[in-house]
């Protein structure tokens, strides 16, 4: 590891969480636009839950996690605390873990 | 919402410390793993990096698996724009603390009052959280392995109840459906960072003419 590396990566990644919001911040867009972005959130949380549970790196797995969301899934319908869904998720995942 | 993201958080430190265990080990210095948590503050760009120098691997490669990964941070910002309002220096600011979870937990929130408390409650604690526990981690050297605990999964549980709410809408339902399936698809074809990318083109479902009248028909 150099600074250099540091540094670079830091300007980076500062680049990427920088732009949509400066460049978009404030600014009116046309309400399709608006209507696009409005549904980020769905869509990227969703892929993000996909990949935590079913990847690992670049390969496709069934392991705990699926049990544990399947569980935090069943919790969030059932409309249960943020936090009860999370400790729910992540206890189940140990639990399978342990007896598989 | 302040319980839960200071559990939230907890799981980060504890992931926060591994990184920095992992980091030294990989032959970083104390200094340089405490930087990268402070100034990078992307965990999936930081452990990639490390793990890519550590294993020997260029400073190019070290470079590009890491800013693939952060390239996601963009599409979040351009989601927070619509949010976070104020001084330009107020953004720039925002704009450190944007990543999966404050976009993630902020999105969970119904009024736009809450939205922005939620983005800088959880970026905030999560800050000192993940610099705590790679501070820890690097000096002292051990940590706990974040599996055991199922640690990995609070994160996925926590986002499938941030997203849940945002589900009501059809739009978003389709957009939810189709990002996950766009991702599930990439993991196995496309180099890690990928899918997640690949995933936003699901917001184009936002060009659809509404066909439901506002008064959503249920589904």
């Amino acid at each position: 590891m150099t600074w250099t590396l540091v540094l670079v990566l830091f300007a980076g990644a500062y680049a990427f969480k920088v732009t949509g919001l400066v460049l978009l911040g404030g600014r009116s867009l046309p309400p399709v636009v608006d209507q696009c972005l409005v549904l980020i959130p769905a869509a990227v949380v969703t892929a993000l839950v996909v990949k935590d549970t079913f990847s690992q790196g670049q390969d496709l797995v069934l392991d705990a996690r699926a049990a544990g969301i399947a569980v935090a899934t069943l919790a969030a319908w059932r409309r249960a605390p943020l936090i009860v869904v999370i400790v729910l998720g992540a206890a189940v995942t140990a639990l399978v873990r342990q007896i598989g | 919402m302040v319980v839960a993201c200071t559990t939230l958080s907890m799981a980060v430190g504890v992931f926060g410390v591994s990184f920095g265990v992992g980091s030294v080990a990989a032959g970083a210095s104390i200094a340089q793993t405490c930087a990268l948590s402070l100034l990078v503050f992307t965990g999936a760009s930081q452990f990639s990096a490390v793990s890519v120098i550590g294993a020997g691997g260029s400073f190019g490669s070290a470079l590009g698996g890491a800013l693939l990964l952060a390239a996601r941070n963009g599409v979040y910002g351009l989601a927070m724009s619509r949010r976070i309002e104020g001084r330009l220096a107020t953004r720039l600011l925002a704009a450190q603390l944007t990543i999966d979870e404050t976009t993630a937990m902020s999105a969970g929130q119904s009024d736009p009052r809450a939205q922005r408390i939620a983005f800088w409650f959880t970026g905030v604690t999560l800050y000192v959280f993940w610099n705590l526990g790679t501070l820890l981690g690097a000096v002292a050297g051990s940590a706990i392995d974040p599996t055991t605990y199922g640690l990995d999964a609070a994160f996925p549980a926590g986002f499938v109840a941030m997203v849940w709410p945002l589900l009501s809408d059809r739009r978003a339902r389709r957009a939810a459906f189709l990002g996950g399936l766009i991702c599930l698809i990439a993991i196995p074809l496309t180099a890690v960072g990928v899918p997640i990318l690949l995933s936003a083109l699901a917001v184009l479902v936002g060009l659809q003419k509404p066909v439901s009248p506002p008064s959503e028909r249920t589904t």
